[in-house]
């Protein structure tokens, strides 16, 4: 197991497990966090499945770990891979089952305590408009010519049906839209587990928060993004649900021989992998983005549906109940992107599984209104404490292909926290904390209790003082919907 | 949910030894969770391959809380190509999960057995009353099917 005693320090919010830590390891482990993250990160397997990362093939430069990294299974949480195009490889596991989860902001004119006294109603609208929990079914049933318009289009077919609108697609990483999705590369139980679940929330750590702008560390940037002290914001946390955990399932289950077939030797099987120019490789990558576009469609359906309990809600009021989006980015995704290596421009294939794209000022693709500033980093918190709006830097271009941490970070085993929070007291804590909360598991609740997850804001101020992100706001729940 | 004792049958030769090896005393058989940070950790333990996946599933199942009829009064047959083991398991236990989803159905009498090149599955069960939490796939994390003096033995790590 990978200890202290192992690791470079590099400066004060960087470290580095050398290549020479193992024989099969082809690049270093760079990793952001204080001394103190580390001590927690150091409780579980995170570091030992960076290095296990750290071999596979055609990477380019060291496997990047966010300070909220936690254990996975395979490819950590909070991990960064870049592996050189043509001939690198794609890992559906450091990608992850839920493809493109990621985290859709939306802010709001609405002064908190104008509507304090209906936010149970509130609550209770978006519990009811989106659905939640376990296998839960959607408002819409797809047919499968639909569901592969989905694929192809992702946030386009929202904006085509009537639950978008082309400002939020401005403001949604690649407008929602991945080119290159191929539906014929997704198996028909993955389409038969799409059809039912556009437009909803799933179970876990997925959750729909009405938060109120707490603190602005950046004005300029806040007022761009429609940020104001004092007001609510949505925050929606989800993915592509069985759809992509389908896909990932099926082609992780297909790279089991792929590896054989292409000579790959990895420390776990969890990494397969296919080189990206293979016909295996390929085929992932367009289902991949078939997934991606899915959860792009996704969360924007369930901000349609936010919007509608907003209005059914506040609707006479308020005198404006609208809420705008900020930003939409993903947090588990493969992305074809040309990045720095060794003074050259590079095209490479970003592995992020649980680390968020954190692009900085200038970069095009941006809305011209965030351009002065970085794209939009969205970091939701753990239901009790704070979520954050940070910006992408140039710093993080250099040092972490563009990429930053995507959460506090799980630092409680699931059994521990069930069996010494129980669900019901949970609610009720923070109901007198002023949050409401609307789940549909108390098991699950506690499972998923703030006091099971690190410190975000320490997170965040590591990630701000490393400069691969840069503070913008900070956001306080004050109703959080759980599967 | 009640156990049936997995029935054994012919297996080819490069299985043969797993499938068929059988102890005697029932406390060979269980499951238990292992403290994971972020996702859900299942060890388990059978005489044989089948009756380890008998146990995987029932620990799943377990884990995310489901509830269902005490009367078993759903059927349903499966069929998966044989594999090796770990891939078969991994096999095994999506397919129910995909069942949970789909049909809203989960089960607890296993009648497993193999053919020259596929293990056919005849399972009982009933609707789920109840799920508390999801599971979004079985992984083949650190996934290794161990031969003890006392059977099988493997821990399984479910993305949650």
């Amino acid at each position: 197991m990978v200890s202290l005693d192992n690791l470079i320090r590099l400066n004060q919010f960087e470290w580095e497990i050398p290549q020479s830590y193992r024989a099969d390891m082809r690049v270093p482990v760079r990793i952001f966090a204080t001394r103190q993250l580390l001590d927690e990160i150091k409780g579980d397997k995170s570091l030992d499945q960076a290095v296990n990362a750290a071999t596979l093939p055609g990477l380019v430069s060291p496997v990047v770990v966010m300070p909220d990294v936690h254990q996975g299974y395979g490819f950590p949480i909070g991990g960064v891979a870049a592996t050189r195009l043509p001939d690198g490889i794609i890992s559906p596991g450091a990608i992850g089952y839920d493809i493109n989860c990621g985290v859709r902001l939306l802010a709001s004119q609405i002064e908190f305590p104008s509507v304090k006294n209906h936010l149970p109603d509130l609550a209770d609208q978006l519990n009811r408009l989106c659905p939640s929990g376990v296998g839960k079914k959607g408002h819409l049933k797809l047919t499968i010519k639909e569901l592969e318009k989905v694929c192809i289009e992702g946030s386009r077919w929202a904006l085509k049906n009537g639950y978008a609108s082309e400002a939020d697609l401005r403001r949604t990483e690649e407008q929602g839209t991945l080119s290159g999705a191929d539906p014929s590369k997704v198996s028909k139980r993955a389409k038969e587990r799409g059809l039912m679940q556009l437009g909803t929330l799933g179970a876990g750590n997925h959750f729909i928060e009405v938060d109120v702008v707490d603190q602005v560390f950046n004005e300029k940037a806040a007022n761009a993004m429609g940020l104001i002290p004092g007001n609510l914001a949505v925050m929606i946390h989800c993915g592509s649900r069985g759809f992509g955990h389908q896909i990932c399932t099926d082609y992780v289950r297909d790279f089991q021989s792929a590896v054989k077939r292409y000579g790959i030797e990895l420390p776990d099987r969890e990494l397969v992998c296919a080189p990206l120019n293979s016909p295996e490789g390929k085929n992932y990558l367009a289902a991949m983005r078939c997934a991606a576009n899915y959860a792009f469609a996704n969360r924007q359906v369930l901000a349609h549906y936010a919007r509608r309990a907003f209005e059914e809600t506040l609707a006479g009021k308020v005198a404006n109940w609208h809420l705008t989006q900020v930003y939409d980015i993903a947090h588990n995704m493969g992305k074809i992107e040309t990045h720095e290596v060794g003074g050259n421009q590079v095209e490479v294939c970003v592995h992020r599984k649980g680390a968020t794209r954190a692009f900085g000022p200038g970069f095009q693709g941006l809305p011209s209104e965030y351009s002065p500033f970085g794209q939009p980093v969205l970091v939701p918190g753990s239901m009790g404490t704070a979520s954050w709006v940070l910006v992408g830097t140039t710093h993080s271009m250099q040092r972490s292909f563009g990429s930053s941490c995507h959460g506090a970070g799980r630092t409680m085993s699931r059994k521990k926290a069930k069996k010494s929070i129980w669900g019901e007291d949970l609610r009720k804590e923070l109901q007198a904390q002023g949050i409401q909360i609307r789940a549909g598991s108390m098991a699950g609740l506690a499972e998923e209790a703030p006091q099971a997850y690190k410190d975000v804001d320490m997170v965040v101020e590591t990630v701000h003082e490393a400069g691969i992100a840069d503070k913008v706001a900070r956001l306080k729940p004050v109703a959080v919907i759980k599967g | 949910m009640r156990k049936e004792i997995t029935k054994i049958h012919p297996a080819p030769t490069s299985f043969r030894q797993w499938y068929t090896d059988t102890m005697d005393t029932k406390s060979a058989t269980g499951y238990r969770e292992i403290p994971h940070t972020a996702d859900w950790e299942l060890e388990v333990w059978a005489p044989n391959l089948l009756g380890l996946l008998e146990q995987a599933a029932l620990g799943m199942y377990q884990l995310t809380g489901i509830v269902i009829s005490s009367t078993p009064c759903v059927s349903h047959n499966l069929v998966l190509q044989l594999s090796e083991p770990e891939t078969l398991l991994v096999d095994f236990l999506n397919e129910l999960l995909f069942l949970c989803e789909s049909e809203d159905i989960a089960f607890s009498e296993f009648d497993l057995w193999l053919d020259e090149s596929h293990m056919h599955a005849q399972l009982r069960g009933a609707e789920i009353q109840s799920m508390e939490k999801e599971i979004k796939a079985t992984t083949y994390h650190d996934l290794h099917i161990v031969e003890t003096d006392q059977g099988l033995v493997a821990r399984i790590v479910f993305d949650v």
